[in-house]
């Protein structure tokens, strides 16, 4: 297999994007992307997109062609186009398959992109749409909904190890403040824990606050064999590992409900891929759809032991400037989450701070980042680990 | 969900018949036709649990699943039954009766409805024992 590298990233806006249509914002991404890249339409040998429900949102399957088409990749060049899906990983998973095609040696330019546009339809139809993730016959019919499945995950993590909803909301007050410094970001603004507490109850015990929005959004990279990725950039980013892991579908069928154990799996096979530990992870985007998932993540995945991640997160463990900034971008919670598009965000994320080029939200000397995209509940974890040095 | 997909399920949805793999002795519900474990040479039987079960965690929904709106709050639980196997149901107590660790039992409820003319689901929901 061959090393592969990122040479290029783009990203649209994040945000209730009422201009813009699924495939203007997959469009935009795109070509931002290979701009960065300074490739030609000629370069590119395939197309993979995260798109979780084109369906459900837009009325819209076959997303590939479609993207395919309005790319100008698809009338003239018939570059093959394929859409992936794992609920809200899907955009992690189709970098995966983007570069597990480079790396096969079977392609050389390979532009991985996710997009989702969720505003199109009413909130019950979102949330609906949002809850197939989950087993429609045995949970879904319940009348479990997402937040009612992390706010499970939630109240089992308090009791069993003391996690109070003030640590909790201190995920989203850090991921706000994070957002602030974010171009692209969903929302800009300040909170304090108060701003969490008060907001409306969705699913005891967490709060409008706690819970990730209803986003639009595309994300993009454009992936090359490292051995040729300086031809076409100062900065490449260099892919260490990408790892995938499945577990039950249902939170129910989990054996420790408190860990997304997909998540400590997918973590521990990305460690031993790149040859390193927790501890040489300088900055992380983690999938933090709800607060509490992200002080799970950040447990499942090393960075602190099982329960601590409440009282860390509280203490200011995971901000930018500690030992593991953790959402730099502001996460899903601020940044927003177009389910199809996070997992390449996170990329674009991560890629920019290896880079050097994120703004004042920049960790200072990051040589090693990872990225971490959950689908559903945890039945599907994607983890990539990137370096600035080959 | 559409009538087919609904009723071909109805034995497991009203009457909590799950699976049992006489290879390893395992018990699933929701009914599993291929054993987890023991894959393959797992011979699975249908089992009729009795449904009794205890509280692992749960929440109280205050933003409901779609065709649920007139439900709210509710009370949804994963519990885990004598016999082994977790399920996700609603509890119907108030929300300051239940607790982690709190005894329930099964009972016949009307779970939704999608619509004046469509489905009206029923199935198993649990009290306070």
């Amino acid at each position: 297999m061959r090393d592969v590298a990122i040479i290029g990233t783009g990203c649209t806006k994040f945000g209730e994007l009422w201009d813009r249509s699924l495939r203007d914002l997959f469009v935009e991404a795109g070509v931002s992307a290979i701009v960065d890249a300074g490739i030609q339409g000629e370069d590119i040998d395939g197309l993979y997109m995260g798109n979780m429900s084109g369906g459900r949102f837009v009325e819209q399957e076959h997303v590939g062609s479609l993207i395919a088409d309005y790319s100008g990749l698809a009338g003239d060049l018939h570059v093959p186009a394929t859409r992936v899906e794992a609920a809200c990983a899907s955009g992690g998973l189709a970098l995966r398959q983007g570069i597990l095609a480079v790396a096969s040696g079977h392609a050389d330019i390979i532009v991985a992109a996710g997009g989702e546009k969720m505003t199109d339809v009413d909130l019950d139809t979102a949330t609906d749409a949002l809850a197939a993730a989950a087993d429609r016959e045995w949970e879904g019919i319940m009348g479990a909904t997402f937040p009612g499945l992390y706010a499970m995950i939630a109240r089992l993590h308090m009791h069993k190890y003391g996690t109070t909803p003030e640590q909790m909301a201190a995920v989203s007050v850090k991921n706000h403040h994070n957002g602030t410094m974010n171009p692209i970001a969903q929302f800009k603004n300040e909170i304090t824990i108060d701003t969490v507490l008060r907001s409306n109850m969705v699913a005891d015990p967490l709060h409008m606050f706690d819970c990730s929005p209803i986003s639009d959004g595309a994300a993009a990279v454009v992936l090359a064999p490292a051995d040729v990725a300086k031809k076409y950039t100062d900065t490449p980013v260099y892919v260490k590992a990408t790892t995938q892991a499945s577990s039950p579908i249902s939170l129910h069928d989990r054996v420790d409900i408190t860990t997304l154990d997909a998540s400590v799996v997918a973590g521990q096979r990305a460690y031993k891929m790149a040859g390193l530990t927790p501890g040489d992870i300088d900055v992380v985007e983690v999938h933090d759809c709800f607060t509490i998932a992200e002080i799970c993540a950040i447990e499942d995945l090393g960075f602190f032991e099982k329960g601590d991640g409440g009282r860390a997160s509280e203490n200011g463990e995971t901000a930018i400037g500690s030992r593991i900034p953790v959402n730099t971008s502001g996460g899903l919670k601020a940044c927003g989450h177009p389910v199809g598009a996070t997992g390449l965000k996170q990329a674009v994320e991560i890629a920019e701070q290896l880079r050097g080029t994120a703004g004042k939200s920049q960790v200072d000397g990051a040589g090693i980042g990872m990225t971490h995209n959950v689908g559903g509940s945890g039945g599907t974890a994607v983890v990539h680990i990137f370096s600035r040095d080959r | 969900m559409t009538v087919a997909r609904f009723w071909r399920k109805i034995p497991h949805r009203y009457n909590l018949i799950g699976t049992h793999c006489t290879t390893c002795g395992e018990y699933y519900f929701p009914p599993r036709q291929m054993c987890p474990s023991c894959r393959r040479d797992g011979k699975i039987e249908s089992y009729q649990f009795e449904g009794k079960g205890e509280v692992v965690t749960y929440t109280v929904i205050h933003t409901a699943a779609k065709g649920y709106a007139n439900q709210v709050p509710y009370n949804l639980a994963i519990i885990k039954l004598d016999e082994g196997p977790s399920l996700t149901g609603q509890v119907i107590c108030e929300p300051k009766e239940l607790e982690i660790g709190t005894r329930v039992r099964p009972v016949f409820r009307k779970l939704g409805e999608e619509s004046e003319k469509g489905m009206i689901y029923y199935g198993t929901k649990f009290v306070p024992e």
